[in-house]
């Protein structure tokens, strides 16, 4: 039971960049990305076939977070010059890159059992598997939450926020809106390449189908890191976010020791995340059955 | 005193070629002095609002040019003017962020026209200010500084907008109808202000209204417009003598037809 709870946090912590990357397009610029589903096998497909090649694992980490870059540039030029709708924008993107990923690894797949990964230059200090990937996915994890933390209260991050909440408001005060969209999509989709780097690397394999239904394991995890954790200060929310991923794993291996079927997991999420998109709404729809709000007057 | 505003021949047509096609502008020729306060009256669809989005750049105009402090531009996008115009919506909700502090709200608007830098979003020094600048509104938001403009009533938003619009000096102010979705006294709070600012900052300004009293009592030059021309322009002693019975004969005499609009408030 230990291992298998080390196992989940391990993983969630790993998820958990890309779970980062969901809550900047879906909450910060309020679109629903469908990118990531073609981003995080990207990222993959990029750093173990360099591995493969013989790059350095770090090389490989950086390019797969600069593609991942460029597809939410994709996206975004799609979405915000071609004025196609966010969401079919996402698709497009995600589909375009099923056949850029097959181009990358040159078949289904790609292993580098037993070559240099990021985690195995820590497991040479005796640390084991699990462990070097809660060191190097906790460490990350921390270091990208501060630094975007840092950047979303810039005058550009702020501009970036303000686009998600207000776009008439931002471009009457003189922003680029088509911009600032774009560069958030690119942040999102970077840091869900980077992630796939680093799952690619822990399970030293890359697999072109890999990224299905990764939008919802990222919904699910944004959702259930919200609800257990609040939403206080935007510091806090890319915090509980990130701990989101981790309940989420660690909820899937309970039910899967609890003896469900693989088969069923993909179900048990989607069902997760309806539930949990609801929960927002219902709750206020209770609350606004307790106690109608009186709205203040100047 | 020299031109702010230049407008000739301005056109628009929404829908053109279809069985909506609506001409909404129809050869627009405009000056505006610097320093003019315009208050703007005309009936409901009469191409008040497409005036001011066609100057804000919100829509490009099929024919006609724009020219803000001599500069022309009509092929501007709606950011790039953004530099030259502060501007208050009618839908209290369009001019702020909801999900912003007002302190960040603030510090955008602040900010306008400006390259957006890695700098900090809001200075240690301007929150002292801010709160100074929303103590003099008298509307209790000096100490909601942190707070979401969510959270704060329609006149209080509009305030706040109004209060955004001005603080980087705008060249131009555009108004459209900002006070029409308050009720009556707090609309009157945020008109005092609105005068309050334009003539604190000489500030030249367009204001749409359809309150007939306001558009008498504020400004130095009205315009009425109808079916898409601005059919009534008159300014200085002209516009101080003005009645309402008057206004009523003007429209009549441009339209060829009795005022017959609920909106135009006479009172
Ligand atoms: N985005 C648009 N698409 C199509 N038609 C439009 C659009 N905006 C305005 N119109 C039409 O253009 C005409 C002028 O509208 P406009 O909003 O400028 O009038 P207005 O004088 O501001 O009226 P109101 O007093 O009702 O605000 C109207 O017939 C309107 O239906
Ligand atoms: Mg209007």
């Amino acid at each position: 039971m230990g291992q298998i709870l080390t196992a989940a946090v391990a993983l969630g912590l790993l998820w958990s960049i890309m779970v980062i990357g969901v809550y900047i397009t879906y909450r910060v610029l309020d679109i629903a990305d469908l990118t990531v589903e073609g981003s995080i096998t990207l990222g993959a497909a990029i750093c173990t076939s360099m591995i493969r090649a013989g790059w350095s694992p770090v090389v490989g980490t950086a390019l797969a977070f600069g593609a991942g870059m460029l597809a939410g540039l994709a996206t975004g030029a799609l979405h915000t010059k071609l004025k196609i709708p966010a969401l079919l924008s996402g698709i497009l993107t995600m589909i375009a890159l099923w056949s850029v990923n097959l181009r990358v690894m040159g078949s289904a797949n790609v292993s580098i059992l037993r070559m240099p990964t990021l985690f195995t230059f820590i497991q040479r200090f005796g640390v084991s598997r699990y462990f070097s990937w809660i060191i190097l996915g906790g460490l990350l994890a921390l270091a990208l939450v501060t630094a975007l933390y840092w950047f979303f209260g810039t005058e550009l991050g702020s501009a970036i926020r303000a686009t998600g909440s207000n776009p008439n408001m931002v471009r009457a005060q003189g922003v680029h809106t088509d911009n600032m969209v774009i560069i958030g999509l690119m942040i999102s989709n970077g840091l869900v390449a980077l992630s796939g780097a680093l799952i690619g690397q822990s399970q030293s394999f890359a697999d072109i189908q890999m990224g299905m239904g990764s939008i919802v394991i990222g919904l699910a995890s944004l959702i259930v890191g919200e609800v257990l954790f609040g939403k206080r200060g935007f510091y806090m929310r890319l915090l509980s976010v990130a701990l989101g991923a981790i309940i989420y794993r660690i909820i899937i291996a309970l039910v899967m020791e609890l003896g469900m079927n693989p088969n069923d997991l993909k179900l048990f999420t989607a069902l997760t995340v309806a539930a949990a998109l609801s929960v927002p709404y219902l709750s206020a729809a209770v609350r606004v059955k307790r106690k109608p709000a009186g709205a203040a007057r100047v | 005193m020299c031109d702010l505003l230049q407008i000739k021949g301005l056109a628009k047509t929404f829908n053109r070629g279809t069985p909506n096609e609506k001409s909404a502008l129809a050869n627009i020729n405009l000056v505006v002095d610097d320093g003019d306060f315009i208050t703007m009256i005309g009936g409901n669809g009469a191409g008040k609002s497409t005036l001011l989005n066609c100057v804000a750049g919100v829509y490009p105009p099929d024919a006609g040019e724009i020219r803000i402090d001599e500069v022309n531009v009509t092929r501007w996008s709606e950011y790039r003017r953004a530099v030259y115009l502060g501007r208050v919506f009618q839908d209290p909700m369009m001019g702020t962020a909801a999900d912003m502090t007002i302190k960040e709200n603030l510090a955008l608007a602040r900010r306008r026209g400006q390259r957006r830098t890695l700098r900090w979003g809001v200075t240690a020094g301007e929150h002292e200010k801010y709160r100074e600048m929303l103590g003099e509104l008298e509307l209790g938001l000096e100490s909601r500084l942190t707070g979401k403009v969510g959270l704060l009533s329609g006149g209080q938003r509009q305030a706040l907008t109004l209060l955004m619009a001005i603080l980087k000096t705008p060249k131009l102010l555009l108004l459209d109808e900002h006070t029409a979705a308050l009720d009556p006294k707090t609309a009157d709070k945020v008109l005092d202000l609105t005068n309050r600012f334009i003539q604190a900052d000489k500030l030249t300004t367009m204001m749409v209204t359809h309150n007939m009293r306001h558009a008498l009592q504020l400004g130095n030059r009205l315009l009425m417009m109808h079916e898409g021309r601005i059919v009534v322009d008159v300014r200085g002693e002209d516009k101080r003598r003005l009645k309402v019975d008057d206004l009523l004969q003007l429209f009549e005499r441009a339209s060829g037809r009795q005022l017959d609009n609920d909106r135009m408030l006479l009172s």
